[in-house]
This record gives structure tokens, sequence and C-alpha cells, in this order.
């Protein structure tokens, strides 16, 4: 079955027509071109398709496009560009948060979300935030200090 | 995934009907269970109802006797709400582990409650604390609902809306998490009622169940010690590579114990 959907993404307003089955992910990468939003298990785990979906971070692969009608969505592209870093991509460059940079994306929109939610972030409550986001290079412990880092700069 | 119909009724009446006169139709609420079963193709329906578009499904209400919490709601909504957090602030706990930060922003207390996975959080608050389900054409009380692994009392097509919490003396639920899922490899939840103790145990058996010996013995004394001479039956238990049945008939009086302590 194809269907419209109509949805913002990144201040944008989008209409695309595509199979009911299209997950956000897929309507992201291969539709719109927004490949900043990685696919890494496809099974809800790993988060690195992690976007923000009317302000909170959600799963793109376990959503279906459809689901998101009428929704804001924000992903990796729409928090800054290269000329103007997001604080907490800022972060993650200066406290070297990243290795390969495949969970990256996911780290940053799950870590947003984190900081705009927790009136008060400490080493564990950033560490149980990002559960839901699996680095496979295991460079946690600099992730962690980008998102204090940036927890700091984005309350000033 | 296989390709399906997608519908969005905007009441339940529309809901049910579409249900009824499709050919193998699935109710979707949060996704998080449904999603994953179609990736696999444990699950092909031809059509899906998607249940966001009703309004009236989401929210919690403690207006009245019981806390309402609707089946649309979010984990995230029921373990940040200070509603929650003051009236059963065990089922605000338990909401909070469920998953991860992303799963709890989707993920549906109806969903959870109508898949009624064995290792499922949910399950063991309704049971533990005896809420009522309201669905579309009745009031079932916990003690009836779950019926096995993956199997409710809802009969086909039937539609979850609330699940009412009447408020405990004290309550707890502590759980020994897959560390990788977060599912209870055991999970307790413990309630203390004008009526007695309640102990539903979820994650170590097909369905999550009652131990009544513990109720019994709890009533008597409510004491860790207590549950000493208790042993639940292995036969009964589920086993998987994580946890051997004798592990997890082991836990279940553990996690009991830490329960009673948190009271």
């Amino acid at each position: 079955m194809s269907i419209s959907v109509s949805m913002n993404v990144n201040g944008k307003a989008v209409t695309q027509a595509c199979p009911a089955n299209t997950t956000l992910v897929d309507l992201l990468r291969e539709k719109l071109q927004l490949t900043g939003t990685h696919v890494g298990c496809d099974t809800s785990q790993c988060g690195a398709c992690t976007v923000h979906m009317n302000g909170r971070a959600i799963k793109a692969c376990t959503i279906l496009a459809a689901q998101c009608e009428g929704a804001e969505i924000t992903t990796i592209e729409g928090l800054g560009d290269a000329d103007n870093l997001h604080p907490m991509q800022e972060a993650f460059r200066e406290c070297h948060g990243l290795q390969c940079g495949f969970c990256t994306p996911g780290m940053i929109m799950s870590a947003v979300d984190l900081v705009n939610r927790e009136a008060s972030l400490d080493e564990t409550i950033i560490r149980e935030g990002l559960e839901g986001n699996i680095c496979r290079c295991t460079g946690y412990h600099n992730i962690v200090r980008a998102v204090e880092t940036a927890a700091r700069k984005m309350r000033n | 995934m296989y390709d399906f119909n997608y519908h969005k009724p905007s009441s339940i009446d529309e809901a049910i009907q579409l249900f009824t006169d499709l050919e193998d139709a699935v109710y979707l609420a949060g996704g998080h269970t449904l999603l994953p079963s179609l990736k696999l193709r444990l699950a092909a329906p031809t059509d899906v109802i998607d249940l966001a578009g009703i309004p009236g499904l989401n929210g919690i209400d403690y207006s009245g006797d019981d806390l309402k919490v609707g089946a649309l709601t979010p984990h995230d909504d029921v373990s940040t709400s200070p509603v929650v957090q003051s009236v059963i602030p065990a089922l605000a706990s338990l909401a909070g582990g469920i998953g991860d930060a992303q799963v709890r922003n989707r993920g549906t207390i109806g969903g959870s409650v109508a898949n009624s996975d064995p290792a499922a959080d949910y399950p063991a608050a309704v049971l533990g604390l005896g809420a009522q389900l309201v669905t579309n054409q009745r009031t079932l009380n916990a003690d009836e609902f779950f019926t096995g692994m993956f199997e409710t009392a809802l009969e086909e097509g039937e539609l979850l809306k609330e699940i009412r919490f009447p408020k405990p003396e004290a309550a707890a639920y502590v759980k020994y998490p897959n560390p990788a899922s977060r599912y209870a490899t055991v999970g307790v939840f413990m309630t203390k009622t004008s009526e007695g103790v309640r102990v539903a145990i979820t994650g170590a058996a097909p369905s999550v169940f009652r131990a009544t010996d513990m109720e019994a013995a709890l009533n008597a004394d409510f004491s860790e010690a207590a549950l000493d001479g208790i042993s639940l039956d292995a036969d009964m238990m589920n086993e998987d590579l994580h946890a051997s049945a004798e592990y997890r008939a082991h836990l279940c009086v553990v996690m009991a114990k830490r329960a009673i302590s948190q009271i």
C-alpha cells in the first residue's frame, strides 16, 4: 500500500509518498537523503538511528514513517552545520568523543535530549541516560566528558 | 517486513470496526514489540491499525480512588509523572527501568500489558497491585487477565483502554535485569494492601504469576526471614542462555527479599 506522509523535518515541511511499511529512518535516508542518521542494528538496540520527534529522542528504525504524520522531526543535520556546530557537536570534537564516528549522530541526539530533560547531570545520570546508544569502539569515557562539557555550555 | 495496509482511526468504534472487517489486522500502539516482530516476519498482518489518532487513550489521572493510566501512555510519562511518583512510586520506578530512554519515549503501558511478554516489567505491576483493566467492552481483574506466554484474556479485536491501579499501603519492584536488553530475568513486584500482601513475579515463568506461598508466609510475618524456607519449583521456570531454571527459581526469592527490604 502506498501512502502519503507529511511532517516537518529540520524546520522544513515535507510530503512524501512511500510504501506503508517504510520506517522513519528509511524515509530520512532513502527519500530525503539525510544520511547523517545511521542504521546500526535495525532492532532498536544500538541507537545509531536516534532522532527527535516532537522534542523527544526516539529510535527512527522502530517507528513507521506513517506514525510521524504531522510530527516535528529533528535529525543531526538539523542540529547544526559545519560552520555553526551545536554545543554538543562542538564538545564531542573538543573531547574526542568519537573514534570511528558511526554511533556519533545517535549519541549526540540522545545527549541533547538528556541535557534538555534532566535538571542536573552527573556521570551516573549520563551513563544511564545513554544506555540506548552503543559505541562499538567503546569510547564511552570521552563521550561522557563531552556530554558534561556540552551541558555546561548549553546552560550558560 | 512485508507490506501492509495502514489505517489510523479517530475513534475506538472505528478501530474495532476496522479490526472486524479486515482480513488479518493488528493494533499498533508504541510499536516497540510489533515493529521488531514484523521485521523478523514473526508477524505478517494484512493491515495495521494505528491507535495514536484516538483521543483519550493517553494520560494519567488521580482524581478518584484509583490511579488511572491510559493505554497509550508512554513509559517515560509514567516514570516522570509527579502524580505517579507520589501515589505509587514503585510504579514510576518500574517504568523508568524499562529498556532505555528512547524506548521509554515510544513504548506504551497498554502495548506492554496486552502483549504479555513473559519478561516484561509492567505485567508484574498490574498483577502485583491488583489493577483493573478497562477494555472497550468490560473491566477485567489483573488476576484473570494474564493467561499464558503472550496470552491474555483479551478477546480477538478487544481493545485495552485504561489501567486502574489502587493505591497500595506500600510497594516495591526489584528486578534482576538482563544486562543487554534490561528485560527482567526475574522481577518481583511486592505490594502491601489492607487485604494482605501480593507478590507478582515476572521474567521467571511463561507468564507473570503470584507467588502464593510467599504471600502466605509474608501475611504471617512480613520479614525477609519469613521467606527462608520458601523455594519455587524449577520445573515451572523459564530456561534460556541467560539463566537456568534453577537459577531463576533462586532469583525469585532473592529479589523478593530485596523488595521487602525496600518497603
